[in-house]
């Protein structure tokens, strides 16, 4: 940890190039962990019900979103990258949910 | 894949038709195409969702303080690839060693929680206080429904119920699917620490790896990533989903 | 470089004969591999159908008896889809994309090889159930539970899983190396919308494979888990529903029909603009429909499932976005008419074949909208107006196309042109065989027979038309024979081709026929679509490029290697042992198997792309 903080000073420069700094890393790990707690905490609320289902596909969203875009660099990158990446992800969403549907899962 | 072809391809801007390096254009076509693999996984898990004919479920296996840590663990060993990157980056070989050594270690320590998590379930038992579902009516109603249908075991004379039902591959539809979809996960990150630990040691040879061919770190950091992506999602849908009281 | 500690063996520096085969990485030799492999197994696909016609000519015979005739049609469609039609399709695209977008290779070399012999090695397998106590029997969609253990014991499913993951390996790795190919190696000037049809279509039948086929991997993992663990993905005693197994297989199933018909589509957009003299009419629009066509392949697939019962709700929408893809599919062959209007159209044998394929794919494609209707399909399920239908887009779509593009790029492959008067008798016995064979079984079909049944009952009435079909079929092999012929006289004692013997449009014209090992001396410029056309008409210049000039001493080639040859006889070895995994002796040689590829896969990662040439001055 302190080898971070002594290197953000040094690579403070970059974030102009848009590249992140370890202390970028740093901020995303906490977010991460903290979502991570926040879905386990809302885990134990019985009340919720169904409720449950948006608040944590919003939440894990958030999460699979932050480790593409900082740790695998994608807000950084070329778009192709994004574009191969997002569109295997979008056609296995797509065809996950048709086939839930054809199974009748959601009635 | 081929560390040569790297020295071919060398620095930031290629002599290629997009300016982009071939071995990362692969990879991210791979990581596309391994949405697809593990979408499949995951439909068949949702699919088979609920229709096991006999037990255990996952509320009766599942422990979700254990997984949450093994989560956690998995998130961090994120952060330390990055790190480990960063550092090679900015020519700090031993920073370099210590983070992939690190995302080794916890990408082991997700390893042993998943073996450890395996066992626990195949060595499942069925416990019941029988002096207790006796005297208190309520009692019964805290049990899972694969516990309520042991509760005629608890016969006059029996304090105490206990038997093995383990869940395995074969027990039943929960089991097969989820011990295959977790399993390949498994095996994913298995592969990833394979990578790291050769890339940890390569670092120790001649040339092996340098700040001049970080993009063989670039690689094996994305493909550790999107392992970790996985998991995310099959924490949420197959561990929280799964045993959610409410639902 | 980093040296491994374990002795290698000494990498092969200037191969020849066999040696050269085994090690090549060069993308023209792969593709010769790939095409003569292919065509060979082709034939056995063929025989495998001959077998059945032999058998269905008269009614009540017991020429083979029906345990065989499961085998037959299994292996014959299996045979025909992933050891035929589509290693065909890679030994194009092998051969031709580097050279139409100027390109000295592919972009992983050595993948392209390992490719290749992953490939054979699935194909072995395949082959090899025959010997070893039987083959599939399951039909080639191995529809749950019939796949189940306890419905088909023997080792015939297995080795067909087996088999299918390895054929999907090779696939999905040369996928990939064409996708980093094509979208990376195009020579300079030649942007997205420049690009050949071919190399297109060869582009978006990439993405399909890498999407598609981990749904077929995840699919046959489950099967084989069943099979060799006990485990309960298809056990319908545990809750398990059969449907699964159809969906993720048409889920695959159906961009496979796509992966099959669009490098077709590409090879006859090719050809009909070269021998009509004239461009492609609309380019953007043939692309376009392209793209979208491999788009919507994804939305269809429950359009083979109309009769399982998934409501009318899913039915309708199922029967509408297949009527749908019909769209661009008729906006092709309306821009391949076009194209042919008014051209000065030369009728060699190339063309012959482009045209018919023309005119049997739209057959095929409107007895495909025949089925698209859900309810008039329940009357189509399970008979032989499928039958039909499959063979007029795979047969006359698929295979008229391959032989069309055999017949244009042999003399770019071996230097010498195919004889045009054996090409013409080639052409019409193959059509008229595969019209007198197939096109009876529309009629059969709408009568009732149903597919895969082994012997019928004369008095149902099919006897006329089965005979029929049957002697079409000899017709068809008669053709397919000429086609040997030709090739190996053509081969030997053809006419001398020269560099551009059908005033070609694209850039593999421009270059000698066979081509050099290198390609292209000095890597060309693109200015336009149909840049060979251009350079020819308009007396554009190829500027060199800087750093991609220079004469052939210096332009440095990946070097042959062994390790993909030996990671895909581990792979063999593995996937062998893999079928008998319930025996120690099924483990022992698993194990050695995958022992193999991986230390094969770490000894290439180390091995240089160009070993350091002792007293060459590098550029
Ligand atoms: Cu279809």
């Amino acid at each position: 940890m302190a080898e971070q903080i002594q290197t953000e000073t040094q690579s403070d420069s970059s974030v102009h190039t848009g590249h992140p700094t370890p202390l970028t890393y740093f901020k995303v790990a906490m977010t991460l962990s903290v979502i991570t707690a926040i879905e386990v905490g809302i885990f134990y609320i019985e009340d919720l019900g169904l409720g449950i289902i948006p608040i944590l596909v919003v939440l894990s969203t958030a999460k699979f979103a932050m480790v593409a875009m900082f740790y695998m660099h994608l807000r950084y990158d070329a778009k192709l990258f994004t574009g191969f990446f997002v569109g295997g992800l979008v056609l296995a969403l797509s065809i996950g949910l048709s086939v839930l549907a054809l199974f009748k899962f959601f009635a | 894949m081929a560390h040569a072809e790297a020295a071919a391809h060398g620095g930031e801007h290629e002599e290629t038709s997009t300016g982009l390096n071939h071995r990362k254009l692969l990879m991210w076509a791979f990581l596309g195409s391994d949405c697809m693999f593990f979408g499949s996984l995951i439909a068949t898990y949702v699919v088979y969702f609920g229709r096991s004919k006999v037990g255990p479920f996952p509320e009766d296996v599942f422990s979700i303080p254990t997984t949450s840590v093994s989560t956690f663990v998995l998130l961090m060993s994120s952060m330390s690839m990055v790190l480990a990157y960063a550092a090679l980056n900015r020519g700090s070989i031993k920073g370099f060693r210590i983070w992939i050594a690190s995302t080794a270690i916890m990408g082991m320590t997700f390893l042993a929680f998943q073996v450890f998590e395996f066992t626990d379930f195949a060595n499942h038992e069925v416990h019941l206080d029988c002096v207790e579902i006796r005297t208190n009516e309520a009692a019964i109603e805290e049990l899972t429904d694969y516990e309520k249908t042991f509760v005629d075991e608890c016969v006059e004379g029996v304090d105490e119920f206990e038997e093995q039902h383990g869940l395995t591959p074969r027990t039943n539809l929960f089991g097969t699917t989820f011990f295959t979809l977790t399993g390949f996960h498994g095996a994913h990150v298995t592969l990833g620490v394979i990578w790291l630990l050769s890339l940890l040691f390569f670092s120790f040879t001649r040339g092996g790896v340098t700040p001049a061919r970080s993009l063989d770190v670039d690689l094996a950091a994305l493909y550790w990533h999107f392992v970790d992506v996985v998991w995310i999602v099959i924490f949420t849908v197959v561990y929280l989903f799964g045993v959610f009281p409410g639902i | 470089m980093t040296t491994l500690a374990i002795p290698l063996p000494k990498r092969p520096a200037h191969p020849t004969g066999v040696l050269a085969w085994l090690t090549t990485i060069d993308h023209k030799k792969i593709g010769i591999l790939y095409g003569v492999t292919a065509f060979v197994l082709f034939i056995t696909g063929g025989l495998e159908a001959l077998y059945m016609r032999f058998q269905l000519a008269q009614p009540g015979q017991d020429f083979v008896s029906p345990e065989v005739f499961n085998q037959l049609f299994t292996m014959h469609a299996t045979t025909m889809i992933f050891l035929g039609v589509m290693p065909l399709g890679a030994a194009f695209f092998n051969f031709v994309i580097p050279l139409q977008i100027g390109a000295r290779d592919v972009a992983f070399p050595r993948l392209n090889a390992f490719s290749y012999w992953t490939f054979l090695a699935g194909a072995i397998l395949l082959k090899l159930s025959w010997f070893l106590g039987g083959a599939p029997n399951a039909g080639w969609f191995g529809y749950a539970p019939i796949t189940g253990s306890d419905f088909n014991p023997g080792h015939g499913i297995d080795y067909w899983a087996v088999s299918l993951q390895v054929l999907g390996i090779a696939s999905l790795a040369a996928a990939f190396n064409f996708i980093v190919t094509i979208v990376n190696m195009r020579a300079p000037g030649m942007s997205l919308m420049r690009m050949p049809l071919f190399t297109w279509m060869t582009l978006v039948t990439s993405f399909l494979l890498v999407l598609a086929f981990p749904v077929i991997t995840v699919a046959l993992i489950e099967l084989m888990f069943d099979r060799f663990f006990g485990m309960n993905f298809f056990s319908i005693g545990a809750g398990a529903n059969p449907l699964l197994w159809q969906h993720l297989f048409w889920i695959f199933g159906h961009p496979e029909v796509y992966i099959l018909i669009l490098p077709a589509m590409g090879i006859v957009s090719e050809i009909i603009p070269t021998f009509s003299r004239k461009p492609l009419f609309g380019y953007p629009v043939v692309v376009l429909s392209g793209v979208i066509i491999g788009f919507m392949g994804w939305m269809v697939w429950s359009h083979h499932m109309f009769t399982v019962g998934l409501g009318p709700v899913a039915n309708s929408v199922f029967a509408l976005t297949t009527m749908a893809i019909a769209v661009p599919t008729g906006v092709k062959i309306f821009n391949w008419i076009g194209t042919m209007w008014n051209g000065s159209i030369d009728l060699r044998t190339p063309m012959l074949f482009a045209i018919g394929f023309v005119f049997l794919f739209i057959i095929g494609g409107l007895s495909g909208v025949m089925h698209s209707s859900a309810a008039s399909d329940a009357q189509q399920q399970d008979t032989y107006f499928i039958v039909a239908h499959i063979h007029y887009v795979l047969f006359g779509g698929s295979i008229m196309a391959i032989a069309a593009g055999a017949y244009y790029w042999f003399p770019k492959m071996t230097g010498r042109l195919m004889d045009e008067r054996m090409g013409k008798l080639n052409f019409w016995l193959v059509f008229m065989g595969m019209n007198i064979s197939f096109f009876p079984m529309h009629f059969l079909g709408l009568d009732g027979m149903p597919r895969r049944i082994h012997s019928y009952d004369s008095a149902m009435g099919w006897d006329l038309w089965n005979l029929v079909s049957s002697a079409g079929a000899v017709v068809l092999a008669a053709g397919i024979l000429v086609t040997i012929i030709n090739m190996v006289r053509s081969a030997k004692q053809g006419e001398k081709a020269g560099a551009d013997p059908w005033d070609g449009r694209t850039l593999e014209w421009s270059i000698p026929s066979p081509p050099p090992e290198y390609n292209f001396e000095q890597i060309p410029t693109v200015h336009g679509k149909d840049a060979f056309w251009m350079q020819k008409r308009q007396r554009v210049s190829t500027v060199p490029v800087a750093g991609a000039s220079g004469d052939s001493h210096d332009i440095h080639l990946p070097q042959p290697s062994y390790w993909p040859l030996i990671a895909s006889i581990g792979l063999l070895i593995g996937a062998y042992g893999l079928v008998y995994s319930a025996t120690w002796t099924g483990i022992i040689v698993g194990a050695v198997g995958l022992a193999t590829t991986v230390v094969s896969v770490y000894a290439w990662s180390f091995e240089p792309v160009n070993e350091p040439v002792e007293g060459a001055a590098g550029h």
